[in-house]
C-alpha cells in the first residue's frame, strides 16, 4: 500500500527512567488493516534485542499499545509495557544472552517501529520509527565510584541537600559490579551504595572478611548527605545471604529495614562463600532438556542441615523477601518458608513480609526489563560457562517485577522516609 | 522541625519531558498540616536566574501534589500543575526587561524543584531546602535530525523528525526581532513535521548585501522543503508570529510558487501595502511611528501603527482569495500589533468572499502577543531592538501571566490539532470553526 504521508507514531514519555511506563499510539492509519509495532534495541554487547506485537487498526485509524490487544508476536493480550518486557536477541544471535546496562550515565535507547501487516517485519522499511530513551539515573543524582578505598563499587547521590535515607545494594553469585539498581534507587532519593565483592569467575575473591561488608555500611552511614538512622539493605541471592548476615549477627552494623530478592539464608557468616559454593558444586546437577544447569534441586538437601543457617531470628528490623515459584535456581520459597517457622518461633514473625510470585524465576529485576528464563553464566567454582536455568515464564515473571519494584519501593519509603516513629 | 529526623520525599514525574508536556510535583512524608514552599530555579543561557513558588499545606497524609492542590499564594496561585513554570520570573535584583528564549535547543532546559518549610517569598537562595530535584525539559525528543540550512543564500535550520518520513513540513517565521530562532521549529519536528526555522531579516545574506530579501527569499526555502526525499511537496505549511504573519499571508495569497496546505498566524495583522517587497514593507510601517505611544512606566505601544485597520484594499492582504485553511491565534491583550481588530476585519472579508470556512480563530482574553510554546514564561514586556534600528525599547507585549499561560496551552494544542488535520488528513480542507474562549 502506497502512503502519502507516513503515519504518526508517538511513544509518551520520549525520555524516561526505566521504571516508568509509556504509552505508545500510531494515528492516521488504514482503518481496520493488521500492523506490528516492534522495539529494537542495541545493546552495548552489540547484540540486537526486539519485541513486537501484532495489532488492528481502529476506525478512526489509530492503535493504541496500551489500549488495544496484542493478537501475536512476541506477546498477546494487552501489554502496555510488551515492548520492553518480552525484548528477545533477534534470531541468529548468540545463545543465553543476558541484557543488563553497565553504563547507566547513558540511556538504554529503543526505537519504537510500526509496519504493515504481521508477516515477518524485518524485510520491510517501517512505516514510521522513534526513539525513546530509558533512563537508569535521574537528572542530578551524582555517580562516585569508590576510590582509594578498600571496598570497591559505586555511590549514588541524589540531587538535593538531604539527608538521604541510605540503601547498600548486593547482586548475586555471578560477582562483578552491577550499577544500575543502585542507580535507580538513587533516583527515587535513596543515597545508594552499589557493591563488588567479587570479580565475575574469580569466587576466592569473596572471601572477604564480613568486616568488608560492615566498612561498605558504614561508608554510606557515614555519609555527610545520609542519615544514619535510616540506612538499608537490599540483596538479591548470594547477596540477600549477606543481607542476612549484616542484618543478625553484626555488631557493628544496624540496618533499618532489609530487602531480599530469592532469598538465601544457607550460607552463615561463619562459612566462607567459597566453600558453601565449593560443597553445593559436589552434588551433581540436574540438566533440563536444554542443557540448562538446574541449581534449585541441589540446594534443596542442603536446607536439612540447619546447623549452617543464618540466625534469622536475630534480626531486629522490617524484612521484605521477594520470591519467585518457579525460581529453579534456587529454593527461594521453600527458605523464605523455612525462615517464617523460625521468626514464628521466636514471637518475630511480624517483621517478614513475604511476596510470593506465581511463575516467577530467580532474576526478579527492576520492571519494564525482559525476562531471562535461562543465560549464559560463569560458574566461579570450576571457571566454566554453563547455561542455568533461571526460571519463570514471561508474562507472570514480568508481572512480578513490575509489582514487586512498586512494593521494595513502597516499603523503603514506609520504613526509611517520614519521621521518626516512637 | 529537626532535620535529621525528618525525611521529605519530592518527585517530579516526568523527571525527563518535553517542554509541551505537563508535569506532576509530588511531596510525600512531610508532617500533616504542614506549610510548605515549592519553588522552581532556572538558570538560563545568558546567566539570569528565574524563579516561581506556591504556598502549600500538606494534608493528614502528609502529602502535596501540585497537580491537584490549591497554591495559596506566591507567584501562582490556585490549583496549577504548571505555574511553576508558567510563572517563572527574573529572581528580586535582576536587570529588567528580560526574556526567557531558549538558543541552544539540543540541550535540555534545567530546571530545579525544591521543597521549603513554611510560606516563604523570598530569601530562598539563602535557606537550605527539605528537597529538592533536577528536571529536564527539551525541545527536541530524541532521534529529531537538526540541519543548518545555508544553500542558496538561506540562513536556517531544519529539524526532521525521526523515521523514515516521508513527512509534512512547516516553514516558521518569527517577528520583528529578527535572528533564527529554533525553538519552536525544534518542538513541532518532535510532533512529526518537518520543520523548518527561517531568519528573513538578519540573514546572512542581509548583513553581506545590506539589502533586506525578497519574495523570493521564502520561495527559495519553501522548494528546499519540496526538495527533500523525506518531505511530501503538497503538504507543507507555514506558521508565522507578528511580522511572521506578514510575511505568511504575503506567500500564502500572492505567491505563485508556493502553495500551502495551511497557514497559522499568530498575533498579527493581514494589514500590509500589496505587492510591495518586504522592505517597503517594513518602511510603511516605520512611516506610522508617530502612533506610537509610551506608558507611564516608559513602556512602548506599538499596536496603534496599523490602526485604524483601513478600508482601501490595496492596504490589505487579500484574505477573501486564499485557498487553504488558515488558523488566527489572537491575544485580546496584545499591547504591539492590533491583532484583535485584524482578525475581526479579516472575518468579515472572507465572508464577503465565501471563504469563510477555511477561517479558524482562536481568540484569548488577557492574552498578550507573544503566544509561545505552553509552560514558559509569561513576558508582558521586554527589552527590544527592531530590525534596522539601533535602538533598545521597553515594549508592552501585554496579557495577564494566568489568562496568558492558559491561552499559550490551549494555542498550542489547537495548533498542533490544526497541522495534523490539515497535514496529515485528507484533501478537503476542514470546516471552520470560531471560538471565542
Amino acid at each position: 500500500m502506497q502512503y502519502a504521508v507516513a503515519p504518526i507514531l508517538c511513544v509518551q514519555p520520549t525520555r524516561a527512567l526505566v521504571d516508568e511506563k509509556f504509552k505508545v499510539l500510531v494515528k492516521n492509519l488504514p482503518p481496520g488493516r493488521p500492523f506490528t509495532v516492534r522495539s529494537l534495541h542495541l545493546s552495548e554487547d552489540k547484540d540486537y534485542w526486539e519485541a513486537y506485537g501484532h495489532y488492528v487498526s481502529d476506525h478512526q485509524g489509530e492503535l493504541s499499545v496500551r489500549d488495544d490487544l496484542s493478537f501475536g508476536g512476541t506477546y498477546t493480550g494487552r501489554e502496555p509495557m510488551g515492548l520492553l518486557c518480552t525484548m528477545c536477541p533477534i534470531p541468529g544471535s548468540r545463545p543465553g544472552l543476558r541484557l543488563r546496562k553497565k553504563d547507566v550515565t547513558t540511556p538504554m535507547l529503543v526505537t519504537i517501529s510500526v509496519y504493515s501487516g504481521h508477516e515477518d517485519h524485518r524485510d520491510q522499511t517501517p512505516l514510521a520509527s522513534v526513539v525513546t530513551e530509558r533512563w537508569y539515573m535521574a537528572p542530578g543524582v551524582q555517580r562516585f565510584p569508590l576510590q582509594q578505598s578498600e571496598v570497591r563499587g559505586t555511590l549514588f547521590v541524589p540531587p538535593g541537600p538531604g539527608p538521604f535515607p541510605g540503601m547498600l545494594d548486593m547482586w548475586g553469585g555471578g560477582g562483578g559490579l552491577l550499577e544500575y539498581r543502585g542507580a535507580l534507587l538513587a533516583s527515587h532519593g535513596y543515597a545508594c551504595l552499589s557493591l563488588e565483592y567479587f570479580k565475575p569467575g574469580e569466587l576466592e575473591t569473596a572471601n572477604q572478611q564480613y568486616s568488608y561488608f560492615e566498612t561498605a555500611f558504614n561508608i554510606i552511614k557515614d555519609h555527610p548527605q545520609v542519615n544514619p538512622d535510616r540506612v538499608g539493605i537490599f540483596g538479591l541471592s548470594l547477596g540477600s545471604a549477606v543481607t542476612l548476615n549484616l542484618a543478625t549477627e553484626s555488631a557493628i552494623v544496624e540496618p533499618r529495614c532489609v530487602v531480599c530478592v530469592s532469598s538465601n539464608n544457607i550460607f552463615s557468616r561463619d562459612m566462607s562463600i567459597v566453600t558453601a559454593y565449593t560443597n553445593l558444586s559436589k552434588c551433581p546437577v540436574k540438566h533440563d532438556e536444554n542443557n540448562c544447569e538446574v541449581w534449585r534441586d541441589v540446594v534443596l538437601p542442603f536446607m536439612k542441615d540447619t546447623s549452617n543457617n543464618i540466625k534469622v531470628e536475630k534480626i531486629r528490623c522490617p524484612m521484605l523477601c521477594i520470591s519467585g515459584c518457579d525460581d529453579q535456581n534456587w529454593p527461594a520459597v521453600e527458605i523464605v518458608d523455612n525462615m517464617m517457622e523460625t521468626l514464628r518461633a521466636a514471637g518475630k514473625d511480624h517483621l517478614l513480609t513475604r511476596v510470593d510470585y506465581p511463575d516467577a524465576g530467580h532474576l526478579i529485576e527492576p520492571p519494564f526489563t525482559p525476562h531471562f528464563r535461562s543465560t549464559n553464566f560463569l560458574r566461579s567454582i570450576a571457571q566454566d560457562k554453563v547455561l542455568m536455568l533461571w526460571g519463570g515464564q514471561t508474562k507472570p515473571h514480568s508481572d512480578a517485577q513490575e509489582d514487586s519494584w512498586r512494593k521494595i519501593l513502597s516499603f523503603l519509603q514506609h520504613n526509611l522516609y517520614g519521621n521518626d516513629r516512637p | 522541625m529537626d532535620r535529621t529526623q525528618c525525611c521529605v520525599q519530592l518527585s517530579v514525574q516526568p523527571s525527563r519531558a518535553l517542554v509541551d508536556e505537563r508535569f506532576v510535583i509530588l511531596v510525600e512524608k512531610a508532617p500533616p498540616g504542614f506549610q510548605l514552599s515549592v519553588r522552581a530555579l532556572h538558570q538560563c543561557e545568558d546567566g539570569h536566574s528565574w524563579e516561581a513558588f506556591g504556598h502549600y499545606i500538606s494534608d493528614a497524609t502528609g502529602t502535596v501534589n501540585v497537580s491537584q492542590d490549591l497554591s495559596l499564594g506566591g507567584t501562582y496561585s490556585g490549583v496549577e500543575a504548571m505555574g511553576l513554570l508558567c510563572s517563572l520570573r527574573p529572581v528580586p535584583g535582576s536587570k529588567p526587561g528580560l526574556r526567557m528564549r531558549k538558543k541552544d535547543v539540543q540541550a535540555p532546559m534545567m530546571v530545579t524543584i525544591s521543597v521549603y518549610q513554611g510560606h516563604q517569598v523570598e530569601g530562598f537562595v539563602d535557606q537550605v531546602p527539605l528537597a529538592s530535584v533536577v528536571v529536564e525539559r527539551w525541545y527536541v525528543a530524541p532521534g529529531v535530525r537538526r540541519i543548518p540550512i545555508t544553500d542558496h543564500g538561506l540562513t536556517g535550520t531544519l529539524f526532521l523528525p525521526p523515521g523514515p518520513g516521508p513527512f509534512p513540513a512547516v516553514l516558521d517565521l518569527w517577528g520583528g526581532g529578527g535572528q533564527l530562532v529554533e525553538y519552536r521549529a525544534a518542538l513541532l519536528a518532535s510532533h512529526g513535521f518537518a520543520a523548518l526555522a527561517l531568519d528573513y531579516l538578519t540573514a546572512k545574506v542581509i548583513r553581506e548585501t545590506g539589502k533586506m530579501v525578497e519574495d523570493q527569499y521564502f520561495e527559495t526555502a519553501y522548494k528546499e522543503l519540496q526538495k527533500h526525499p523525506q518531505i511530501v511537496s503538497s503538504r507543507i505549511a507555514m506558521i508565522g508570529l507578528s511580522f511572521g504573519t506578514t510575511m505568511t499571508l504575503k506567500m500564502a495569497i500572492y505567491s505563485k510558487v508556493v502553495k500551502l496546505r495551511c497557514a497559522v498566524c499568530i498575533s498579527g495583522s493581514h494589514v500590509q501595502p500589496i505587492e510591495k517587497s518586504v522592505e517597503e514593507i517594513l518602511s510603511s510601517f516605520n512611516d506610522r511611528a508617530d502612533k506610537t505611544r509610551i506608558n507611564e512606566e516608559n513602556q512602548v505601544i506599538w499596536r496603534d501603527l496599523l490602526l485604524p485597520i483601513p478600508t482601501d484594499p490595496s492596504l490589505k492582504a487579500d484574505v477573501g482569495s486564499l485557498q487553504c485553511p488558515l488558523l488566527l491565534v489572537v491575544g485580546e491583550d496584545d499591547q504591539n500589533w492590533p491583532t484583535k481588530e485584524s482578525a475581526e476585519d479579516i472575518q468579515e472579508m472572507m465572508e464577503r468572499a465565501g471563504n469563510s470556512h477555511l477561517l479558524t480563530v482562536l481568540s484569548y482574553p488577557d492574552t498578550g502577543h507573544l503566544i509561545e510554546p505552553p509552560y514558559s514564561s509569561h513576558t508582558r514586556t521586554s527589552n527590544f531592538k527592531p530590525v534596522g534600528t539601533n535602538q533598545k525599547v521597553t515594549v508592552l507585549w501585554g496579557g495577564q501571566m494566568a489568562a496568558h499561560a492558559r491561552a499559550q496551552e490551549d494555542a498550542w494544542k489547537k495548533m498542533l490539532a490544526f497541522l495534523r488535520e490539515n497535514l496529515y488528513g485528507g484533501r478537503k480542507a476542514s470546516a471552520a470553526t470560531q471560538s471565542n474562549l
